[in-house]
């Protein structure tokens, strides 16, 4: 404290303005690769390129719509497991907070939101596709599904214990059974935070490519059996980025714009609905 | 809760003997009510007993998870034992498998992109926690920060392909060093920027939470900010602050894709940080769909269960350490 005072006032200022430039230094790269990917492959983006195919190498033109398909497809499967399963043990963490097995399941599930996303892959491969003797889009569903897990439990659990108990009280005292206060109070009045979860969760999974390399594995054609092997986008993406050839790689500029643009406008939404409806996640 | 359920009823009934309604219509009901009562009774018991299912169903999950990685790499600790974590060469070809390259970019790569992102991190937290907590800017900040953690990671290693190792190779040109592009200081750089997010938004949070009181008695003995934020805000933060950064960790250890395409995937050990390499994670996500000994896919096994019960510590300890924070 010996230095002169205006010695500090300048250190300080000094540091004010390194942390905002700092700061603001980290998004410039995001900035920088929603630029670059959208100048690289919004040309390729068109109508052509939504319906049709991946072409052979040397051919031109071509398209993605298998791995629109498969990506879709693979999502809605994953959510109609990971939804019904994440909501009803979110909603068990809440209305049990003391007991046991509630505190063990928590534990459990902050292990499962941490677990790389590859070893979910190998998990799948052997549950799923080592018993049903190949890769399959089913198997890619349940790995995606158990990386949905958490979040949506999460979000739920957060939600519902925000709640006031007298909401509950008021419909028990009106005679109502534990599962329809469930039902139609509780999980109505916290739908908005349940449903920003569950949009969080398949923008988290819908860009995951490391669970989908041994299980759904990726089909140059159209497939719509979800027994077989089936593409999906980051799939495409990484297989037609890593290969030698131009004309693939402009696939994948064109597959990595809609996969961009799809992820960001669920989050943005996620985090628009959240303000509107003063969620707390 | 079904007493109370059976009291309503109680009432409900005794009022409408009150009325003019003939006994017999009464007991009908009644009947009727009772069948109804003991239906939603069972009901609701199952409704209970799915909801304690769904919380075994995690717990199962979890120890699925780790019985299948330690039942499926019994092979290879057969076969190789634990020296095999420490055995330098890897050559599926001529049956030696050590891990030790991989474990040792793995480490290079995580820390380095950890070194990298912390500065960043902590000037984002303390942006947000201390200096400008309100308005539309920060709200920008904040909003495009956590985007960052949006972005599939499979679009970072496209962007990193295609744009940073092509700089990369122009800086070891100029550094005279053999210009690869890809290699591990390419992936630490991608993993930097993946995790910022992480760090920075535990952070803020903990930053926040700061007593003003502290922060207004520290500016009442003449303190400026900077020594505000020194000697009081960091020390009083720093659990939380080093929960965060466990945690950006936990996730550049697991990070797959990303690495996987600008790491160069050769199994020397690499000897330099512009060296070619490998992680744990790059060499599964290579190797498995390749892998037709059994010992070779057994091996690759056992580094995805060593990743698992890395991060799961990792992660428990932050997530230990948040607690504790929030508790205090």
């Amino acid at each position: 404290m010996s230095q002169s005072v205006q010695y500090r006032i300048g250190i300080s200022r000094i540091v004010r303005v390194i942390t905002i430039v700092l700061a603001f230094a980290c998004i410039l790269p995001l900035f920088a690769i929603l630029f670059y990917i959208i100048k690289a492959g919004i040309t390729r983006v068109n109508w052509s390129f939504l319906v049709n195919v991946p072409k052979p190498v040397g051919e031109k033109g071509g398209g993605i719509a298998n791995a629109l398909l498969g990506t879709f497809l693979i999502i809605i499967v994953a959510s109609l497991i990971a939804i019904p399963v994440g909501i009803m043990c979110g909603v068990f963490l809440s209305e049990n907070r003391k007991s046991r097995l509630a505190y063990w399941s928590r534990l459990c599930v902050d292990i499962l939101q941490g677990v790389p996303s590859i070893v979910i892959g190998i998990i799948a491969y052997f549950w799923l596709v080592k018993p049903l003797g190949g890769f399959s889009a089913l198997s890619g569903s349940v790995a995606l599904a158990i990386m949905m897990l958490p979040i949506v439990i999460r979000s739920t659990e957060e939600t519902l214990k925000l709640l006031p108990d007298s909401l509950k009280e008021a419909a028990f005292a009106l005679g109502m059974p534990f599962h329809r206060v469930i039902l139609k109070v509780i999980v109505p009045c916290g739908i908005s935070g349940i449903l920003s979860g569950v949009m969080l969760s398949i923008a988290r999974v819908a860009g995951e490519t490391a669970p989908l390399l041994f299980t759904a594995f990726g089909n140059p054609y159209l497939s719509a059996n979800i027994t077989k092997p089936m593409q999906s986008l980051p799939l495409l993406i990484f297989n037609y980025a890593t290969s030698p050839y131009n004309d693939w790689h402009d696939l994948a500029w064109g597959a990595s714009v809609i996969l961009l643009v799809f992820v960001l406008l669920l989050n943005i939404s996620t985090k628009l609905i959240t303000k509107r409806w003063k969620v707390q996640l | 809760m079904s007493e109370a359920t059976i009291e309503n009823k109680g009432i409900a009934l005794s009022d409408s003997k009150l009325g003019v309604i003939n006994s017999d219509l009464a007991l009908i009901q009644s009947k009727k009510g009772v069948r109804r009562l003991n239906r939603q009774i069972r009901t609701e018991n199952t409704f209970r007993k799915m909801l304690l299912l769904m919380g075994l169903i995690m717990i199962l999950l979890v120890i699925g998870i780790l019985f299948t990685l330690l039942l499926e790499s019994i092979p290879s600790l057969k076969a190789l034992g634990l020296k095999y974590l420490w055995g330098k060469t890897w050559d599926p070809v001529q049956d030696i498998y050590g891990a030790y390259p991989f474990l040792l970019g793995t480490l290079l790569t995580s820390f380095l992109a950890l070194i990298i992102s912390i500065p960043f991190s902590i000037a984002i937290a303390v942006f947000l926690g201390e200096y400008y907590p309100k308005g539309w800017i920060p709200d920008f900040l904040k909003n495009t920060v956590e985007l960052i953690a949006a972005v599939p990671s499979v679009i970072y290693g496209f962007w990193g392909l295609a744009v940073l190792v092509p700089m990369v190779r122009s800086l070891e040109t100029t550094l005279h060093v053999d210009p690869y592009g890809v290699g591990i200081f390419t992936s630490s750089l991608i993993l930097a920027v993946m995790i910022i997010p992480y760090a920075a938004s535990l952070g803020r949070s903990v930053i926040q939470m700061v007593p003003s009181s502290l922060k207004e008695g520290a500016y009442a003995l003449g303190a400026t900010r900077w020594e505000v934020i020194r000697s009081v805000i960091i020390p009083y933060t720093k659990s939380g602050l080093f929960a965060g950064i466990l945690l950006s960790l936990g996730r550049a250890l697991g990070e797959t894709m990303a690495v996987t395409m600008v790491i160069g995937n050769t199994s020397i050990i690499p000897k330099s940080i512009f060296a070619p390499g490998n992680t744990m994670a790059s060499v599964i996500a290579n190797e498995f769909t390749e892998a037709d000994k059994p010992v070779y896919l057994s091996a690759l096994i056992e580094l995805g269960l060593v990743l698992f019960l890395v991060t799961v510590v990792i992660n428990m300890i932050g997530k230990r350490v948040i607690r504790r924070f929030t508790n205090e």
